[in-house]
């Protein structure tokens, strides 16, 4: 049996503090021991991008991070993003836009599309593209979801942002 | 480190590794993280050039403005390394010494005469680029040695530079990339370094072709030249995502438009 480490870290702005083995990933320890099973896992190399989450507001793959590695750090998972009535921006636009089909892309898509809004710079919808590249989605052609996060990318910049969670974009 | 010798890994960004581990294909008893150590994290430039912290994300690099003043080759090629989330965490000493014949960094530290800094139990040492990669995942770093940092010397005034690869999606490992830097001289190419990757067991210039290219305006003979050249020099290998002959053929591609890059860049004021 390995020796469990003590990790506090802030999840969705609450703070939670456990032992835990230091082999654990970021994504189990988010799914299975705080029950936050809307971080998805597809492919547990880094390729899919379904495991996608805000590290410290940067996105980042969550099957590519030790647990122990978010300790003393902010974690920011779909379920902070907003919720059923209180929408944020960019769930607002993927709804209007049907960017989502099955839904299982959609947590990572919503994190990646988060660090583009945060970032704050105009882009093309190619660009968009680009910078979505690492999340594959089996059921949309992506087409609506540029759409979405280019619309909530325009409103961003406009300073019109509206239904915005607090912690997110 | 010492104690668990042969048992013990570094774990930087962990785009590498944890993939290797999730995959069972490591299964070390200890993992060191370096990815906090604040002194690895920095950027900073001297009169010879510019020195990075292993610890520098791929991210930094692609928008350091210290790079984008000297040697903007390496935040334009970072564009092409995997996509943001992962750029994000993997970092310039982790892909060093991982080594993936198709990475760009190990490419670019080759193609600029890179100095790359180690430190281990017997002390520091510096070893070159171009000795540094030795077969595919396998460099110079012994096991209980930490790589700290790399200085890129600074490139010649007016220098014109390239970076050219095709991969089969956005952010995927290149099928064959090629970097080229040269500076001219009376409308003649006075000197010149050409690297590629993907095609070799290890990222890797090409002086006969560097040497031919001497003394030459970059016209379409030489450019064919060149070429041809590129694709009799390069050792590829056929796998799942493209034969041996078609990554040939990309190599004389990517390298003829890196040179032709270069070449119109090298005529800008
Ligand atoms: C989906 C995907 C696509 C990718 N596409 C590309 C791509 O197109 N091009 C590309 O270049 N890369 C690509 N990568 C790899 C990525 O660039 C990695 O970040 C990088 O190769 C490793 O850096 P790291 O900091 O994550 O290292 P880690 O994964 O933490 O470590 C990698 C290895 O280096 C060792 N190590 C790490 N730091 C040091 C150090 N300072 N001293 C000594 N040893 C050390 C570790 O022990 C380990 O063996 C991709 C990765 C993924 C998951
Ligand atoms: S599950 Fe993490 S990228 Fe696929
Ligand atoms: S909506 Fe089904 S994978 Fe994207």
């Amino acid at each position: 049996m390995i020796r469990k480490r003590p990790i506090t870290l802030t999840v969705n702005g609450s703070t939670y503090a456990r032992d835990i083995e230091p082999r654990r990933l970021l994504t189990d320890f988010l799914r299975e021991d705080l029950g936050l099973t809307g971080t998805h896992v597809g492919c547990e190399h880094g390729v899919c991008g379904a495991c996608t989450v805000l590290l410290d507001g940067n996105s980042a793959r969550a099957c590519l991070c030790l647990a122990v590695q978010a300790d003393g750090r902010d974690v920011t998972t779909v379920e902070g993003m907003g919720e059923i009535g209180a929408l944020s921006l960019l769930q607002e636009k993927f709804r209007k836009h049907h960017a989502l089909q099955c839904g299982f892309c959609t947590p990572g898509m919503l994190a990646t599309a988060h660090e583009i809004l945060n970032d704050a710079a105009p882009l093309t919808d190619a660009e968009i593209r680009e910078a979505l590249s690492g999340n594959l989605c089996r059921c949309t052609g992506y087409e609506h979801i540029v759409r979405a996060v280019s619309e909530a990318l325009s409103e961003r910049l406009g300073g019109a942002a509206t239904g915005s969670a607090p912690n997110a974009g | 480190m010492a104690s668990h010798r042969g048992e013990a890994k570094l774990i930087a960004g962990g785009q590498s590794l944890m993939p290797m581990l999730n995959f069972r294909l490591l299964d070390p008893a200890l993992l060191v993280d370096i990815s906090r150590l604040p002194d690895l994290a920095q950027i900073t430039a001297s009169g010879r050039g510019i020195t990075v912290g292993a610890g520098v994300c791929h991210h930094a690099l692609m928008r350091s403005p210290e790079l984008a003043e000297r040697l903007p080759i390496i935040n334009h090629t970072m564009q092409y390394v995997a996509h943001m989330a992962i750029r994000n965490r993997g970092t310039i000493g982790g892909s060093l010494a991982h080594g993936d014949p198709a990475a760009e960094l190990p490419l670019l530290a080759v193609l600029l005469d890179a100095d790359i800094h180690i430190t281990g139990p017997a002390g520091d040492r510096t070893a070159r680029a171009e000795d540094f990669f030795l077969a595919p995942l396998t460099t110079d770093l012994s096991e209980d040695e930490i790589l700290t940092a790399v200085t890129f010397p600074n490139l010649a005034a007016g220098s014109g530079w390239g970076f050219e690869e095709i991969a089969r999606r956005t952010g995927d490992f290149a099928l064959a990339g090629a970097g080229a830097v040269l500076t001219l001289h009376h409308g003649v190419i006075a000197d010149v370094r050409l690297a590629m990757m993907g095609v070799d067991e290890t990222p890797r210039r090409l002086p006969a072709i560097e040497a031919m290219l001497l003394g030459r305006a970059w016209d379409a003979g030489v450019r064919a030249s060149a070429v041809r050249q590129v694709r009799e020099q390069v050792n590829p290998m056929s796998d799942l995502q493209a034969s041996a002959d078609y990554r040939r053929h990309l190599a004389g591609v990517v390298a003829g438009r890196a040179l032709d890059t270069a070449w119109a860049k090298g005529h800008m004021p």
